[in-house]
């Protein structure tokens, strides 16, 4: 078992690998980009012109059409590994499993981040949404919320990429899983769109960092048990 | 923090203690049932015979014997179902977790067959505990259904659940669907703890759970008298369904060359 600098240089180098792979193609997260645009002007179709009801859910929405692109991210971030067997490369590094889900699921969450990032303006045009809170607190919030996203996603894409109807599972495992963190997410979204005179905020951002937390621990522990091959 | 004390004559008074000597009864032959293999031959029968026997006496003291709650009145009677219905579901997946933990600990086909036999015995309850639920809360609420924190975590752990028992369909490979489902089988227990204090911490409608010392005794014995019911009953699902699960393994097992090869992989 290696010390804790060693996981983290591997954990950079499955990173590195993976940034490298998206950026000499940027072709998940242009294909991401439109996608989840396309979202958010459904949802917008679907209720009709009321543009009061869409800024008063905009937090809601914005974090549905994150969701329903980190599942095609987080897919894709395990379909790249089964060409030509580099899952099996993967596993043959010289370093500890456990650097390869640090490394995959920090990916995934600045993957995510980025896309929500890109999305925000339109979002805000689309919605009519006033930002009170500062665009930085937001920034940060966002991180978190992927970063809540990404642990439990990047373990149960690692499941379903070798299972039957993986396109299936992977939702069906991830979605329900991932509503406690969600519902913090949009709360605290929400409050730094509307404002925040009762001070809840911090107790949303809390317990989205206490489901971080676990999640991230459970999927380091974890982790190794899913790719090991016996 | 008792507000009144209510008197009941000394028969009766003694009678409050039965559910107890049966749930004694009944932890006790679960206990025998795991710690001794050669008595599971008889030790599941006496707790089937006890489960349906007790859920048969339970409708008479829940409808008729005990009194109507202040508040609900007979409406109210359905919790001897829900309440008991519900701890079995936690039980059961509370029981998942522990197998879940002990096959990622040391691989058994015992555990993996215990997961799958509680989390399929716990979904049940589960959805019968949240069916009545609702149907308590049309009368009471005025819907069936309403979006708050106690529901919406049952229903999240339901379809939790759900997912865990689809995944285990979806994978053929019995040691890599034993693994995997254990990984996610602990994933989903985050949301036991949630559900269990989700009546505190956000405040919800439903009713957080009572304190023994404030309900009148005759309901408190009832309420446990429906627990003990259902808990031999819950053993006995779970025995059923774990001899299932175990056999499905073996046939699994024994032809290793029958079995395709895991979905994708080249």
């Amino acid at each position: 078992m290696s010390g804790h600098p060693k996981i983290l240089a591997g954990a950079f180098e499955v990173l590195r690998k993976d940034l490298l792979i998206e950026w000499r193609t940027r072709a998940r997260l242009n294909a991401l980009i439109f996608f989840s645009l396309a979202t958010l002007l459904l949802f917008s179709f679907a209720l009709g012109p009321d543009s009061e009801l869409l800024r008063k859910n905009a937090a809601g929405y914005y974090w549905l059409g994150i969701l329903m692109a980190s599942v095609l991210s987080l897919g894709e971030s395990f379909r790249i590994e089964t060409e030509n067997l580099a899952l099996d490369g993967l596993r043959l590094i010289p370093t500890d499993p456990r650097a390869v889900f640090l490394g995959k699921a920090f990916g995934n969450a600045v993957m995510l981040w980025l896309l929500s990032l890109i999305v925000l303006p339109v979002m805000v045009a689309l919605y009519d949404v006033t930002i009170r809170e500062g665009v930085a607190q937001l920034a940060g919030l966002l991180f978190l919320g992927c970063l809540g996203i990404s642990a439990p996603g990047t373990v149960y894409a690692a499941i379903a990429s070798n299972a039957r109807a993986r396109d299936v599972l992977l939702p069906l495992l991830l979605f329900p899983v991932l509503l406690p963190s969600l519902l913090a997410s949009v709360k605290a979204t929400g409050l730094i769109f509307e404002g925040d005179p009762m001070l809840q905020l911090r107790s949303w951002v809390g317990l989205l960092a206490s489901f971080n937390v676990l999640y991230w621990g459970l999927g380091f522990v974890l982790f190794p048990k899913i790719i090991e091959d016996d | 923090m008792r507000h009144w004390t209510l008197t009941y004559s000394s028969q009766t008074q003694a009678l409050l203690w039965l559910p107890m000597i049966l749930l004694a009864l009944v932890l006790a032959l679960i206990g025998v049932h795991v710690f001794d293999p050669k008595a599971r031959r008889w030790t599941w029968k006496a707790l089937a015979v006890i489960g349906v026997g007790m859920a048969v006496g339970q409708p008479f003291l829940a409808l008729s014997w005990v009194p109507p709650e202040k508040y609900m009145g007979d409406t109210g009677r359905i919790l001897y179902v829900h309440v008991p219905q519900v701890w079995m579901a936690l039980i059961a997946l509370t029981l998942n977790f522990g197998a879940s933990l002990a096959f990622l600990l040391k691989k058994s086909w015992v555990s993996d067959a215990l997961a799958e036999a509680s989390a399929e015995v716990g979904v049940l309850f589960g959805a019968v505990g949240v069916t009545l639920g609702a149907l308590w809360a049309k009368p009471t609420w005025g819907a069936y259904w309403t979006w708050d924190a106690r529901l919406t975590t049952a229903a999240i752990l339901l379809v939790v659940y759900s997912g865990y028992l689809a995944l285990r369909k979806f994978i053929e490979d019995p040691e890599k669907r034993a693994t995997w489902s254990a990984v996610v089988g602990i994933f989903a227990a985050v949301d036991i703890p949630v559900l269990w204090f989700s009546v505190k911490w956000w405040r919800s409608m439903h009713q957080t759970q009572s304190n023994p010392s404030t309900v009148d005794p005759l309901m408190t014995a009832v309420l446990r008298y429906s627990a003990t019911a259902f808990l031999a009953l819950l053993a006995v699902f779970i025995y059923q369904r774990f001899l299932v699960a175990s056999a499905k393994r073996n046939e699994e097992v024994a032809l290793p060359e029958a079995l395709p090869a895991v979905g994708g992989t080249p």
